[in-house]
């Protein structure tokens, strides 16, 4: 899907990346730890959103290293200026939805987002 | 541990300021835009990063100041991070994932999991870690060139 299309299914206001709408998600990846983001991203970034509640730049940083697609911050939570301005820096689109982490992701997997990675080996 | 004296193709130090968490990952970026730029295979890139970044977290997380170096060889990168900090008493033990002894400043950011030493193992082909309570820590980890590192 298109991130427009990320946009309407999730009610979601474009905070940076207007111009980017077009790009495509094809995979999704839910974290508030980026920790976990570290520990679990893939090499298949520029594909994948990232939903997630983090919204200091760091969010941004960790994001970088997998060059990932855009960022969706669920609850209505909205990143600060810090985060916004390196987002901008590292073309890397934000969106926020009022939607919880949980309502998101189903939205999402619904219309046929898949995830980044499925389950852990060792768990 | 492969050293790096030899036939170093580039050398670059950055400072980390311990409890700067402001513009925590900045340096890993740095490291990233520099790998990059030097046209290396993107696994290599993005594990180095992944390793730099959980370093550098480390850094801001529980040392006063820090620096990270990063070597680069016609066979392997090489990065090291030393730090004045409180140290890791039991590194065996800081080493299990999901040890963790991070605050609540540490945990909202997203931080603070038990992760990052175990991540930084899984990312590198070589890591050495040595720490005096007390006194800091002092971390190397080399990836080498030539190892499945493609895509």
């Amino acid at each position: 899907m298109t991130l427009k299309e990320v946009k309407d299914i999730l009610s979601a206001e474009v905070i940076s990346g207007d111009q980017d709408l077009e790009k495509e998600i094809k995979y999704g990846f839910a974290a508030d730890l980026l920790s976990d983001v570290l520990a679990l991203g893939r090499g298949s970034g520029a594909l994948t959103l990232l939903i997630t509640g983090i919204i200091h730049p760091q969010v941004i940083y960790a994001s970088n290293i997998f060059d990932l697609g855009a960022i969706i911050f669920v609850r209505g939570k909205r990143p600060i200026e810090a985060t916004v301005q390196l987002a901008i820096e590292n073309q890397i689109p934000l969106l926020v939805t009022p939607y919880i982490m949980f309502e998101t992701c189903g939205r999402l997997y619904q219309h046929g987002l898949r995830p980044s990675i499925a389950k852990v080996k060792n768990g | 541990m492969a050293e790096p004296e030899e036939n170093i193709c580039f050398h670059e130090m950055f400072h980390i300021e311990g409890g700067n968490f402001t513009h925590a990952g900045a340096i890993s970026s740095r490291v990233k835009k520099i790998l990059k730029e030097a046209g290396f295979p993107g696994k290599i890139i993005r594990r180095t990063s992944i390793a730099a970044f959980e370093a550098e977290m480390n850094v801001i997380c529980y040392a006063n100041q820090g620096n990270l170096s990063l070597f680069i060889t016609p066979n392997f990168l090489k990065v090291v991070v030393k730090d004045e900090g409180i140290g890791i008493p039991d590194v065996n033990l800081a080493m299990r994932e999901g040890y963790s002894t991070a605050d609540e400043t540490i945990r909202e950011l997203g931080f603070g999991a038990g992760m990052g030493l175990s991540n930084i193992k899984k990312n590198t082909d070589e890591m050495i870690l040595t720490s005096e309570s007390g006194q800091g820590t002092h971390l190397e980890f080399i990836i080498y060139l030539d190892k499945q590192n493609e895509g």
